[in-house]
């Protein structure tokens, strides 16, 4: 790290950019604690969520002359779910605070969350005085050591003048090509001593884009001559989709040249999913024809998604017949899962605005052969499904998602945890709009539910924000009840309480003979547990109580909680194995009502 | 398969650690890793061998410039380049045993750089093969070897090519013939090194 340009000229130039804390626009002599925040400010951040403790305390007490909020949590694991859900609410970088040792690696499975599915979030924690670093020293620990593979980068800073660089870089790295999470460690000598700050001379260097990106003509032509030569072609629209803002670019390529839109989870609301050509969710609990139109297909346009093994099944058999054209930032995702005939490396923005141009509408009288091809095969499909059925008394979590969505008009945040629940809500809730989905894709963590949704209604407080748990998820982070209580959050909360680890559940009755080992789930009463945190709450057990509960949580000014009792042992469908092809799915039986507890 | 990469990285703490957890995290092993100084102030330059599928090649490079620290980063590959290797090996030989193995010396280009009333320690320059053909003759002669000590390779392409030139030369039909990048590796400086050593 080099020392922070002293650069007085620049004082009388940023003039003009000061800021609130009146800090920002001049080169003053500030303590390494001030900077953080100062530069935070500088960067746009206006609420940080955080825990403090002693490596940490300098910064907690200079945050005061600051116009940033900080939202306390109640374990850090929940700041950087907050930091996450924000992040991927606003498209704009999350910030999260934790002290050295413990409080650093409870943040560590929020990182990795948002590692793997690319949320620019920023991690600021407190570490030992730099004198003492490696000794083992009173909380410790070696957090960018324990953090490099979960990161996109982290930094120690021990010098207060290495401070404002150090966090503008961890910014600019956060948010610029595939996106990421980034920590900064900085020292407790570090936050006490003070140096010039100047923020504009911290700017970082423009980032360098990565070296292999290649989006050269002659790719451009061969993927707009596969395309068009197509006769029958899938989009999977992937989290690129959202994050680069390409949703206008993919409705158009769709619309033009009439091609059907598959989305993987995280790429749900990136084409919105009341429109004609979105066939909605694929791969391991996507509905049968999404999966066999995929199956069937001679052309994949893979837009900003990375070949996953939960959208593929095994790849010895998927998509036989398919080209397949892959447009992708990260240069290391190309073949890594799926062999390429064309790719197209850098923004999917930037690549389809590129394409289309090459591409002249689809002659439509009619829609094509294809496109009725696959909406014949959905017919067979609905008949199945639990909403065409009549009401047994049962409440199935399929009814409450589908009835949250009509309640909402579709257009509320909804942030999920990890299970069956999960799975339902994106079967079940249609998602027009990009980021009205949250969820936890890639490393499926349990528990992120309740504090992303903390994070997201912060980053938009005019939305409607539901969360969608299930009983074991939610009590993983459930003492982040307290925080929205604190902060006074007007957040709905849907618990879907089936009793059990549902998802693992499923995966027992499937392939391990009904051996319900460890899954059957005691929970306390949600209703009491929110009203012991001063919160409203109701209880649900038929179809009929259904809406009028989420009408009164929406009516409510604050937070509320609907426990959900469901059906304890029902299934999501279809399913895929893992390790089988994307077409040999476990159907949903012909009649789902299974026996259940509250029968007995 | 052996690939070999150049990198060129930031010298800064902590940054040895980022290449060596990349090659963990993708399960590939580093058959031989050198770092030193390059040309560039603040960057230094590592030779990294590793054994991967035929096909890894792009992951890791691609992989490896996601590294914030790494600057550049070569897929050497088939191109025409040097490939050097540097050992010390030491055998026991006693005042009889030594003109065997100052024959052998002598053979292979290399040289004495110690000798100890129970010991002889040679230095070798070369290719892999080459050094790796000298351990085998002294095991087959039956001469002890007490010590070995291998940099594992360093390469560098020939002429005057930045890697970025190369990458963009990167097609099908300018690669040279096998026989012409595998090179003898003789060490070009003798004279220098026969002074280094006092002998
Ligand atoms: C932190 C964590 N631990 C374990 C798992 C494995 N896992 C995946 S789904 C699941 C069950 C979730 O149960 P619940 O929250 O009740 O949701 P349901 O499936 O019943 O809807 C478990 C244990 C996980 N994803 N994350
Ligand atoms: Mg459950």
């Amino acid at each position: 790290m080099g020392t922070a340009k002293k650069n007085p000229s620049q004082s009388t130039s940023h003039a003009g950019n000061t800021t609130a804390s009146g800090r920002v626009g001049n080169a003053t002599r500030l303590t390494g604690s001030e900077m953080i925040w100062a530069t935070l400010e500088g960067e746009g951040v206006d609420v940080v969520f955080g825990y403090p403790g002693g490596a940490i305390l300098p910064a907690y007490d200079a945050l005061r002359k600051f116009p940033i909020r900080h939202v306390l949590v109640r374990h850090e694991q929940g700041a950087a779910h907050m930091a996450d859900g924000y992040a991927r609410a606003s498209g704009r970088v999350g910030v999260c605070v934790a002290t050295s040792g413990p409080g650093a690696t409870n943040l560590v499975t929020g990182i990795a969350t948002a590692m793997l599915d690319s949320v620019p979030i920023v991690c600021i924690t407190g570490q030992v005085s730099s004198k003492v670093l490696g000794t083992d020293a009173f909380q410790e620990v070696d957090i960018t050591g324990i953090t490099l593979p979960v990161t996109k980068h982290n930094y120690v800073v021990t010098r207060a003048e290495d401070v404002a660089r150090t966090i503008r870089e961890a910014f600019l790295v956060a948010k610029s090509g595939r996106p990421g999470p980034v920590l900064v460690d900085i020292t407790k000598d570090a936050q006490q001593a003070t140096a010039e700050f100047d923020f504009a001379a911290a700017a970082p260097k423009p980032h360098r884009p990565h070296p292999m990106l290649k989006t050269e003509s002659a790719s451009i032509l061969a993927a707009a001559e596969l395309i068009r030569n197509a006769k029958k072609p899938v989009i999977l629209a992937g989290h690129g989709v959202l994050q680069s803002r390409a949703g206008a670019e993919l409705r158009t390529l769709a619309e033009r040249m009439r091609i059907p839109v598959a989305s993987t989870l995280l790429g749900l609301g990136g084409f919105p999913a009341s429109h004609p050509l979105s066939l909605g969710m694929m791969g391991m609990h996507g509905e049968a024809w999404v999966n066999h139109a995929i199956q069937q297909s001679d052309l994949l346009i893979a837009c900003g998604m990375r070949f996953d093994d939960r959208v593929t099944g095994t790849l010895a058999t998927y998509a036989p017949d398919a080209k397949k054209i892959h447009i992708e930032v990260d240069p290391a995702e190309i073949n890594k899962n799926v062999k390429v005939d064309v790719a197209l490396i850098g923004d999917l923005k930037e690549a389809l605005e590129a394409l289309l141009p090459h591409l002249a509408p689809r002659d439509t009288k009619g829609e094509s052969a294809w496109v009725k091809e696959i909406e014949a095969s959905k017919g067979e499909c609905a008949v199945r499904d639990i909403r065409n059925l009549p009401d047994s008394g049962h409440l199935y979590a399929a009814h409450v998602m589908h009835d949250l969505w009509k309640a909402t008009e579709g257009k509320a945040i909804v942030v999920t945890d990890v299970g069956q629940h999960q799975m339902w809500e994106a079967q079940y809730y249609k998602h027009d709009e990009p980021r009205t989905l949250i969820t936890s894709g890639g490393l499926g963590t349990m528990g992120f539910a309740l504090p992303a949704a903390i994070g997201a209604k912060i980053a938009c407080p005019d939305k409607e924000v539901w969360v969608v748990a299930g009983d074991g998820g939610f009590q993983m982070t459930a003492a982040e009840l307290a925080t929205a209580a604190q902060e006074e959050l007007d957040l709905n909360i849907a618990i879907v309480n089936n009793g059990y680890l549902g998802m693992v559940r499923q995966w027992q009755e499937f392939f391990y003979e009904k051996n319900y080992q460890s899954t059957p789930l005691l929970s306390p009463d949600f209703v009491k547990l929110a009203e012991a945190h001063g919160i409203r709450g109701k209880a649900v057990k038929t179809r009929a109580e259904v809406l009028p509960a989420v009408a009164e949580a929406q009516k409510h000014k604050g937070p509320f909680v609907i426990n959900f009792l469901v059906e304890r042992e029902d299934s999501v469908y279809p399913m895929i194995p893992a390790g089988s092809a994307l077409h040999e799915m476990i159907r949903r039986p012909n009649n789902p009502l299974v026996e259940t507890a509250h029968d007995k | 398969m052996l690939h070999t990469f150049v990198a060129l990285v930031e010298d800064k703490p902590g940054v040895l650690t980022r290449v060596a957890s990349l090659f963990r995290r993708l399960n590939i092993n580093i058959v031989s890793l050198t770092v030193g100084h390059s040309e560039r102030v603040g960057v230094s330059r590592m030779t990294i061998v590793c054994d991967a599928s035929p096909t890894a090649g792009h992951r890791i490079a691609a992989s490896l410039y996601k590294l914030e620290n790494v600057l550049e980063v070569d897929d050497v590959g088939q191109l025409s380049h040097v490939a050097r290797e540097l050992a010390l090996i030491k055998v026991a030989a006693t005042p009889k045993t030594r003109s065997m193995v100052f024959e052998l010396v002598e053979v292979f280009r290399a040289r004495i750089v110690d000798l100890a009333p129970e010991s002889m320690m040679i230095e070798i320059t070369g290719v892999e093969s080459k050094i790796e053909g000298l351990i085998q003759v002294l095991n087959e002669n039956g001469d002890r070897i007490l010590e070995i000590s291998r940099t594992g390779r360093m390469v560098m392409r020939r002429g005057q090519h930045t890697s970025r030139v190369l990458e963009a030369m990167r097609v099908p039909g300018i690669e040279l013939p096998e026989d012409k990048i595998v090179d003898d590796g003789a060490a070009p400086s003798d004279v220098l090194m026969a002074e280094e050593t006092g002998l």
